[in-house]
């Protein structure tokens, strides 16, 4: 009896020690972490004004805003999208609805998570040699977004592959069995079904491709382009663009004499930009999973 | 018995990989009767009337050997699968309400097959509803989710599924698995009346529930048929085989 | 009574509507099949670029030897020194990415309660996403003067700073696939531990990670390939400098920020893009190679 107890003790002393050493792991790496970014936020939050993001920059980077960067950056996530959205959920269907269990089809997943794999700076090699010089794109828009959509094609396969696997197969075969097609089946019931799932990768691609920085600068990012007049229309997909992470890179790396708060100031932007879009994404999982159908 | 064959099976196999689920049987369903299929799970039960509608293409692995035929017709060798599968109404086990409005669900089939006129379709779906006895329940929230109805009440909506591309055969898949009694019994009922005009093939864990409804029954056995003959027959003291005896009076099974 | 039967049958589907639905189909199956498509063009862009070179190529030299001096004439590309910064760089990040990013998934596992564990996931998932550029600008603007004065050396933008940055970036990579790793281990094997009498601890160290090794270690080499191939915060925070470190301190320069940093300046078709187009190679075969492993050791555990 005394002897159990002491065990017990013994045990739970244990348990405590256990969950305390790996909880302050998980504080050691997510504390910090936290800190770094508020602190990035708070030393670039006095230079983030009205002016910072509405104009052109000034005087080689060290002075005015960001505006050209943040539209040359949306227009690299739409260019992208439209391109990587359609073929990445198509793929997905492929993969999930008509491949069977044999070899090619496994060759096909790992050419998936090998996509994923390769380095961004490859991916950036890749469009310049094939979209920039092989097709004669020159570095231009196109060139660029083709080359985020591929390197963000994984990222919408892999999420809506899940998205349609929890679809449960008992009613693809309710379909199969009244007579529908498989296209009818997966149209009609599958897809509509998935679509949140389909979103979340859509949104985190979007997020993915507002951050990269490497494979854009080789392949249609300028270090500066000014749009006159703070206008939103004014490029074309063959001529180049600013980015915002690459306007990050060159105020903090190449441009001397620029003002830290301007530099913090963009990071924090660009930094708020993804978190935003991410942010988005989970809200939007949580919304729809507790309006699930089934 | 001399009517018309609406299905012939004759020597028909099947295997998942390796292993051989059906193992070469042969039999016939005739035009307007209820055949009532019986015999202890994992016997082939499901997987021969996924054969039938040619769903089982959808199962990795499977490979089919023999014949079936639909109003004499190959199924193998149909050129319009899709028509073929319309042309057999099935009722899964568990009831699986689309997740669509109760509407939809019965207005898929037709609209896959191409009926676009909406005041056909509701008509159309109106009747499919009460021949399976849920008009009633439902006709005030047609808009609401299939599958937010009751089991049983799903259970009815898929049969009005099933009935909805007006199929000659209805093929019910142990249908009272997951629904309660009082249920049952009024879907036996609807059977009883649909029976007038298509054939049934009624496969069930309930013995008595073929006793009740089928004028023939068959007692697939491991992948063999051990006996087909009239349910009199095969639920009387002296059937053909005495394995059926025993499973029929719950000695083994 | 029999029961009426509705009036009229549709048609059936028109021509056209099959005709879609085979074109469709079609489009469904070429999309699906695009990744190897790209894997494969990836693969041969790259190399078509840089293979003029490979006839003057010394292997040897190119792997082993530490002269990176492309602007010089004649020039040097010895990418010994790129080579060993990139798997030193690695090297030290993992060593503290991996016990950190284990430690977080046994955790989050084991020993969070449920709302603990979502908020925690949806702040590593975060984590992931800050892009490498505000990274690396992280390293340069906080980090570096930071590691300057904590620890009286010259330059703050060195190898341990760069470690430092990719071991914070593979940590989410590494928690994220650890920890379904370890809830993949049945509920069954951690009650009988307990029942045996085993603590908490032993639980983890003598049946939890022995159980998952496959799974925390395809996390791990997911991490290391993530380390590998990461550009703009080793660009960044590295201090840039292709020299053979001797000092946790010293300034290293990798494979990919080279390649960033310098093919603004070669000329196409040069010697000097024409080798860094050669690195690209370099890089592609061994994340490859990294990708493949985690694969095939993710599959081993499946398949038990």
């Amino acid at each position: 009896m005394f002897t159990e107890t002491l065990t017990g003790r013994k045990k739970q002393r244990h348990e405590r020690v256990a969950r305390m050493f790996f909880g302050l792991m998980t504080a050691a790496m997510v504390i910090p972490l936290l800190l770094i970014v508020g602190f990035v936020v708070f030393k670039g939050a006095p230079a983030m004004t009205w002016e910072f993001f509405s104009t052109n920059p000034r005087r080689g980077g060290t002075a005015g805003g960001i505006w050209p960067a943040l539209v040359g950056t949306l227009y690299l996530i739409l260019v992208s999208l439209c391109i990587s959205a359609p073929i990445g959920v198509l793929a997905a269907v492929y993969l999930n609805e008509y491949a069977k269990e044999n070899w090619f089809t496994r060759i096909v997943n790992l050419a998936v998570v090998n996509l994923a794999g390769v380095p961004s700076i490859v991916h950036g090699l890749f469009g310049l040699g094939a979209f920039v010089y092989a097709l004669h794109f020159g570095k231009s828009i196109l060139a660029a977004a083709l080359t985020l959509a591929i390197m963000t094609l994984p990222v919408i396969i892999a999420s809506t592959k899940e998205a349609l696997a929890s679809v449960p197969r008992s009613f693809r075969e309710a379909c199969w069995n009244v007579g529908a097609s498989r296209w009818q089946t997966i149209w009609r019931i599958v897809l509509p079904n998935s679509i949140s799932g389909i979103l979340t990768g859509v949104i985190l691609q979007v997020s993915r491709t507002a951050g990269e920085t490497a494979p854009v600068m080789l392949t249609g990012v300028a270090t500066f382009k000014a749009i006159e007049g703070g206008g939103l229309f004014l490029y074309d997909l063959r001529e180049q663009c600013m980015a915002l992470s690459m306007h990050l890179f060159y105020v903090r790396t190449q441009a001397s004499g620029a003002p830290e708060e301007l530099s913090y100031a963009i990071a924090a932007t660009l930094l708020g930009v993804v978190l935003l879009v991410n942010t988005t994404a989970i809200c939007f999982r949580v919304f729809l999973r507790a309006r699930k159908k089934w | 018995m001399n009517a018309r064959k609406k299905i012939e099976v004759s020597g028909l196999r099947l295997s998942f990989g390796d292993k051989e689920v059906l193992h070469g049987i042969s039999f016939d369903v005739y035009a307007g009767e209820i055949l009532g299929v019986i015999g202890p799970a994992q016997s082939g039960k499901t997987s021969l009337l996924r054969c039938i509608n040619r769903t089982i293409e959808f199962t990795p692995g499977a490979r089919v050997g023999g014949r079936i035929a639909v109003d004499g017709q190959d199924v193998q060798h149909v050129k319009d699968v899709h028509g073929l599968r319309r042309k057999i109404g099935m009722v899964a086990p568990l009831p699986v309400g689309l997740p669509l409005s109760i509407y939809d669900n019965v207005a898929f089939a037709p609209r896959a097959a191409g009926a676009r006129d909406r005041a056909w379709l509701d008509g159309h779906v109106e009747q499919c509803l009460r021949q399976a006895a849920l008009w009633d329940e439902v006709k005030e929230r047609l808009d609401v989710l299939g599958t937010k109805l009751s089991g049983g009440q799903q259970q009815r909506l898929t049969i009005a599924r099933a009935l909805s591309h007006q199929p000659e055969i209805l093929c019910l898949d142990e249908f009272s698995i997951a629904i309660d009694p009082v249920t049952t019994m009024r879907i036996e009922d609807v059977l009883k009346e649909l029976s007038r005009d298509m054939t049934i093939v009624l496969v069930t864990n309930l013995v008595q529930q073929a006793r009740r409804l089928a004028a023939r029954t068959l007692f697939l056995w491991n992948g063999h048929i051990v006996e087909l003959d009239r349910t009199e027959v095969v639920f009387s003291d002296s059937p053909g085989d005495r394995r059926t005896y025993e499973y029929v009076n719950g000695i083994f099974g | 009574m029999s029961l009426p039967r509705s009036p009229e049958r549709p048609a059936g589907r028109g021509r056209l509507a099959v005709l879609f639905e085979q074109a469709i189909e079609l489009l469904i199956r070429l999309c699906g099949i695009s990744a190897i498509v790209f894997v494969f063009g990836i693969f041969f862009f790259v190399f078509r670029e840089g293979a003029p070179y490979l006839a003057q190529l010394d292997l040897g030299a190119f792997l082993f030897s530490s002269d990176w001096y492309p602007s010089n004439d004649p020039a040097h590309y010895g990418a010994g020194a790129l080579l060993l910064g990139t798997l030193s760089v690695t090297l030290l990040a993992m060593l503290m990415a991996v016990p950190f990013g284990l430690g977080a998934a046994v955790f989050v596992s084991e020993f969070s309660a449920p709302r603990t564990r979502e908020v925690l996931k949806i702040v590593i998932e975060l984590l992931a996403a800050v892009p490498s550029v505000v990274w690396g600008f992280i390293g340069m603007s906080v980090l570096g003067p930071l590691i300057k004065d904590v620890f009286q050396v010259p330059l703050g933008v060195n190898m341990f700073n760069a470690a430092l940055l990719l071991a914070l970036m593979s940590v989410p990579i590494i928690v994220s696939i650890g920890e379904d790793a370890l809830k993949a281990v049945p509920d069954s094997y951690r009650e009988a531990a307990l029942a045996l009498g085993a603590t908490r601890w032993q639980t983890v160290f003598r049946m939890l990670f022995p159980a998952a090794k496959n799974g925390l270690l395809a996390a791990v080499l997911l991490g290391v390939g993530r380390a590998i191939g990461e550009t703009m915060a080793v660009l960044m925070a590295t201090g840039h400098s292709a020299r053979i470190p001797t000092s946790l301190f010293d300034p290293v320069q990798t494979l990919t920020a080279t390649i960033a940093a310098e093919l603004g300046e070669a000329r196409q078709g040069s010697e000097h893009y024409q080798v860094l187009f050669l690195i690209g190679v370099l890089l592609f075969t061994l994340t490859f190679a990294v990708n493949l492993t985690a694969d095939l050791v993710v599959k081993g555990i499946r398949r038990k």
